[in-house]
C-alpha cells in the first residue's frame, strides 16, 4: 500500500481540517476552557459535534454502529487536533478505550458504546501507576470476590479521569508486579464504590486524576476480554494510544512549524525580514525535514497496525519516538524564533510548547520508545 | 488474488529461479558492484549471469518503458519489485549513473532517437557514464562553470576542466555541462554527451582520505562534440542539469534502501554493547533510521504519482546523508579499535574505516547539506531572500 492517503482518506482530512480550524481552534476551545477554569479542560459541546461527524466512533466496528475505520483515519483526525491544540477526550475515549472495548463482550459494548457514539460519554484509561509510562509493571490488584472482583491499588496521571463515565483499568489478577501474564482489564464506572479521584491540572491546561481503588467491587461482566489474559488487549490499546499520540504530535509539530515560518516572513529586524537570515533558514529547513520524516514514520506505523503486521509494534515505537523528537524540536525552535513574544501568554506558540510536553509523556516518551526499539531489535 | 498479488507471486518465483545465491548478499564494497560498460570485468560468473538474466527481462530498469530496455512496470509494480528484491537481499543487477541520473533526464528531455540509442545501452549495461558538473572554481556555485564549447558549425570544440568526476577514468561516456554562451549565466549552459575516448579528453584520479580514488580531474583540450549530442535545447542545459540533480540527490539519499541494512543493529555486533551511553545513541539512531526508511518509501511512492514536492529530493539528500554519516560514526565507535584496521584480511582491507571516511563526502557531493538547506528554504518554505 502506498504511503499516502487514499481519496477517501484525503476527503476525511479535508473535513477534519476545516472542522477543527473552525470549531476546535485555540481561541474557541483551549483558551476559552482554560480561562474559565473549566474542570473538564475541554468542551462537551465540541464532543457532541465530534459525534455528529462520526469521529467518536471512528474505530468502532460498523456492526456496533461505528465507522469501522482504522488507525490511518483516526490519525487524520488526531493530526488536526494536534495542529489546533483542540482539547478533547478523543484519544482516550475513541482511540484507546474504543480499541479495548473492541475485545469486550456484547453486553459490555452495549453498555458503553452507545454513549461514545452519541458523544454523551467520555472514557479514560488507567494503566500507569507512576510519573513515567511503565505498563510492564502493574501493581494494582484484582482479587476474585463475590460474583466478580475486588480492586485495590492506585493509578497516576489518568488523563480526563475526572470527566470520564468509565475508566479502563488494568489490574493484576495473577502473578507478580512485573509479569507479562496475569493482567485483567476492567470497565470501571465512575460511580463505583471505593473509586476516588484527585484532580490535577497539567501544564497544558488539561486535567488528569490520581485514582485510588479501595476495595472497588465489580461484577464479572465488567471484565474486558479474558481474565488473566488482558495483556494482549492492553497492548493493542497501548499501540492505538501510542500511534494516535504520534499523529497528534505530528499535528502539534506542523502547527508550531507553520506558525513559525509565517512569523519569519513577517518580522523585521536590522531592516530585513528575519526569514532572510541564513542562520534561521537552515534551522527552519532542518525542522521541515524532521517533521516530514516523523509524518512518514507515523503513517507507516498506522498502516502496519491496520494491516495487522507483525512489524507494527516496532514501527509504532519508532513513530512515537520520532514524532516526539520532531514536535519537541518544533516547539523549542518556535519559541526561540519568535523571540520575546514567544514567551508571552498572548501568543499561541507557547501553548504548543506546553501541549507537546504533556503529549510527550503520554503513552511513553521518546526515551522509553527508543529503548523499546533497541529491545525489539535485540539489544 | 488481485493483479498485484499475482504480480508479486510471479516476481518472487522468477527471483527464486534466477537470482544466483552469490547475488543474495549485500555488496561489501564498490568492488562487488556491477557497473557495466565497455571495459567492465565481472567479478565472477554469478554476477554476469545475474546481469544477463535481468537484461533479458528489462529488470535492470524495471520502470522504464519496454521500448527503451525496461520492463514497463507501473509504480505499484516497481515497488513490489523492490520489496521482493529486498526480501531476499538481492543485489541490484546493474548500478550506473546511466540508470540513476542520465536515464531520467533523457526520458524527460531526450529526442526519440536519443532515447532509443542511449537508454537501450544503459539498460543493457553496455555503456558506463560519468557526470561532468563541478569545476575547480565551481563547486556549490555550480552555475558559474567555465568549461566552454565553441560553436564550429556542425560541432562544438570543448575546452576546460571538470573535477570530482566520479569514475571518469572508468567511464565510456560523459554527460557534461558546457558553457555555450558566455553572456548569460543560467541560460548559457548546454548539456552535452560525448565519448571519453574522444581525442583531447584526459583524466587524473584524485586520492582521497579513504585511500581510494573514486573521483577524477577531467581535462578537455579541443574536444570535438557533434551537435546532435546535445540533450534539450541549446543554452537550456541548466534545466536538464537541475532535473538530473534531483535524481542524483535522490540516489545519494539512499531512499529505497533495504530496511534491515539501514538500522545499526543489523550491522553491529551487539554483544559488545556494554556501554549504556553508546547503546542509547544506537537506539536513537535506529529510531531515526527506521523513520527515514519510511520517509524513503513515502517519497518514492509520492514521486511516482507526482504527489511529492519537486524540491523534496533535496530534503531526502540532506536527511539521508547526515544519517549515513551518523551511522558510520556509530559503527566505528561500536567496533572499537578493530574498526581502525586499515589493511588486514580480517578487516577486509580496512573496509569499515574506509567506508566511514567515504561517507564524509555524502553531504558534500551532489550539493552540500548547506546548499540543500538553502534550496529547502527557498523552494519549499518560500522564505524571503533565500
Amino acid at each position: 500500500m502506498p504511503l499516502y492517503h487514499t481519496e477517501d482518506q484525503a476527503m476525511l482530512a479535508d473535513t477534519a481540517r476545516q472542522f477543527m480550524a473552525d470549531e476546535g481552534n485555540i481561541a474557541k476551545q483551549l483558551r476559552h476552557w482554560r480561562d474559565i477554569n473549566c474542570q473538564d479542560g475541554f468542551g462537551h459541546g465540541l464532543w457532541k459535534q465530534f459525534a455528529e461527524l462520526g469521529f467518536t466512533g471512528i474505530l468502532v466496528g460498523e456492526a456496533d454502529g461505528g465507522l469501522g475505520m482504522g488507525h490511518v483515519e483516526a490519525g487524520i483526525v488526531l493530526e488536526e487536533i494536534g495542529r489546533n491544540l483542540t482539547p478533547s477526550p478523543f484519544l482516550t475515549s475513541s482511540v484507546m478505550a474504543a480499541t479495548a472495548l473492541g475485545a469486550a463482550s456484547a453486553d459490555l459494548k452495549g453498555r458503553w458504546l452507545p454513549g461514545l457514539l452519541s458523544g454523551d460519554s467520555v472514557f479514560a484509561v488507567a494503566v500507569d501507576e507512576g510519573a513515567k509510562h511503565r505498563p510492564e509493571r502493574i501493581k494494582t490488584r484484582a482479587e476474585r470476590a463475590g460474583n466478580g472482583f475486588k480492586l485495590n491499588g492506585s493509578k497516576a496521571f489518568v488523563v480526563h479521569g475526572g470527566s470520564a463515565d468509565m475508566l479502563v483499568v488494568a489490574a493484576r489478577s495473577a502473578g507478580s508486579d512485573d509479569d507479562d501474564a496475569g493482567i485483567t482489564l476492567f470497565a470501571v464506572p465512575k460511580n463505583a464504590t471505593g473509586l476516588s479521584q484527585d484532580k490535577v491540572r497539567l501544564v497544558d491546561s488539561s486535567m488528569a486524576t490520581h485514582v485510588k481503588l479501595d476495595n472497588v467491587m465489580l461484577d464479572a461482566d465488567a471484565v474486558i476480554g479474558e481474565v488473566d489474559g488482558g495483556r494482549e488487549v492492553l497492548n493493542r490499546m497501548l499501540q492505538a494510544g501510542r500511534v494516535g499520540a504520534a499523529a497528534e504530535s505530528v499535528g502539534v509539530a506542523a502547527g508550531a512549524f507553520d506558525m513559525t515560518t509565517t512569523y519569519l516572513k513577517q518580522r523585521k529586524q536590522f531592516g530585513k525580514l528575519i526569514g532572510e537570515f541564513q542562520a534561521l533558514q537552515h534551522r527552519a529547513a532542518h525542522l521541515y525535514s524532521e517533521v516530514e520524516i516523523a509524518r512518514a514514520a507515523t503513517i507507516k506505523a498506522q498502516q502496519l497496525l491496520d494491516a495487522g503486521s507483525d512489524k507494527a509494534d516496532l514501527m509504532v515505537s519508532v513513530a512515537k519516538a520520532k514524532a516526539g523528537k520532531a514536535a519537541s524540536l518544533a516547539v523549542k525552535e518556535g519559541v526561540q524564533m519568535h523571540g520575546g513574544i514567544g514567551m508571552t501568554d498572548e501568543y499561541d506558540i507557547g501553548l504548543y510548547m506546553k501541549r507537546d510536553r504533556a503529549l510527550s509523556e503520554f503513552m511513553g516518551d521518546q526515551y522509553y520508545h527508543a529503548d523499546r526499539v533497541a529491545r525489539l531489535s535485540g539489544y | 488474488m488481485s493483479d498485484l498479488d499475482a504480480f508479486r507471486a510471479e516476481i518472487r518465483a522468477w527471483l527464486e529461479e534466477n537470482c544466483p545465491p552469490e547475488m543474495r548478499e549485500p555488496a561489501r564494497d564498490e568492488d562487488d558492484v556491477c557497473w557495466g560498460g565497455r571495459n567492465f570485468k565481472f567479478k565472477n560468473e554469478a554476477q554476469k549471469l545475474w546481469l544477463e538474466r535481468c537484461v533479458a527481462k528489462g529488470y535492470t530498469v524495471p520502470d522504464w518503458p519496454k521500448a527503451y530496455g525496461g520492463a514497463g512496470m507501473s509504480p505499484a509494480e516497481a515497488k513490489i519489485w523492490r520489496e521482493e528484491m529486498n526480501r531476499i537481499n538481492a543485489r541490484p543487477p546493474l548500478s550506473s549513473f546511466g540508470i540513476w541520473m542520465l536515464g531520467p533526464a533523457l526520458l524527460k528531455f531526450g529526442t526519440e532517437e536519443q532515447k532509443v540509442h542511449y537508454l537501450g545501452q544503459v539498460a543493457r549495461g553496455e555503456i558506463r557514464w560519468c557526470q561532468g558538473y563541478s569545476e575547480p572554481g565551481s563547486g556549490s556555485d555550480l552555475v558559474s562553470l567555465q568549461t566552454y564549447g565553441e560553436d564550429k558549425g556542425d560541432h562544438w570544440v570543448v575546452n576546460g576542466q571538470k573535477i570530482w568526476t566520479s569514475y571518469a577514468n572508468k567511464a565510456d561516456w560523459i554527460f557534461c555541462l558546457v558553457r555555450t554562451d558566455k553572456t548569460n549565466k543560467y541560460q548559457g549552459i548546454s548539456f552535452l554527451l560525448f565519448d571519453m575516448t574522444s581525442p583531447g579528453v584526459t583524466t587524473k584520479p584524485i586520492l582521497l582520505i579513504s585511500g581510494s580514488s573514486p573521483f577524477c580531474e577531467t581535462f578537455f583540450d579541443n574536444v570535438k562534440v557533434p551537435k546532435h549530442q546535445i540533450v534539450g535545447e541549446l543554452n537550456r542545459g541548466w534545466d536538464v542539469a537541475k532535473y538530473l540533480l534531483g535524481h542524483e540527490r535522490e540516489m545519494i539519499s539512499g531512499a529505497g534502501g533495504n530496511d534491515r541494512l539501514n538500522t545499526i543493529g543489523a550491522v553491529l555486533n551487539r554483544s559488545g554493547l556494554e556501554d549504556p551511553v553508546l547503546r542509547a545513541e544506537l537506539a536513537q539512531f535506529d529510531v531515526d533510521a527506521l523513520a527515514f526508511s519510511a520517509m524513503g518509501e513515502k517519497f518514492l511512492d509520492e514521486i511516482k504519482v507526482g504527489k511529492a514536492h519537486p524540491a523534496q529530493p533535496n530534503m531526502m539528500k540532506y536527511a539521508g546523508t547526515e544519517l549515513n554519516k551518523r551511522r558510520y560514526e556509530l559503527l566505528m565507535a561500536g567496533g572499537g579499535s578493530a574498526s581502525l584496521e586499515w589493511e588486514s584480511e580480517a578487516s577486509d582491507g580496512g573496509a569499515r574505516a574506509r567506508s566511514w571516511l567515504r561517507t564524509k563526502a555524502n553531504s558534500i557531493e551532489g550539493g552540500t547539506s548547506e546548499v540543500m538547506l538553502n534550496v529547502i528554504s527557498k523552494r519549499i518554505l518560500d522564505l524571503p531572500g533565500a
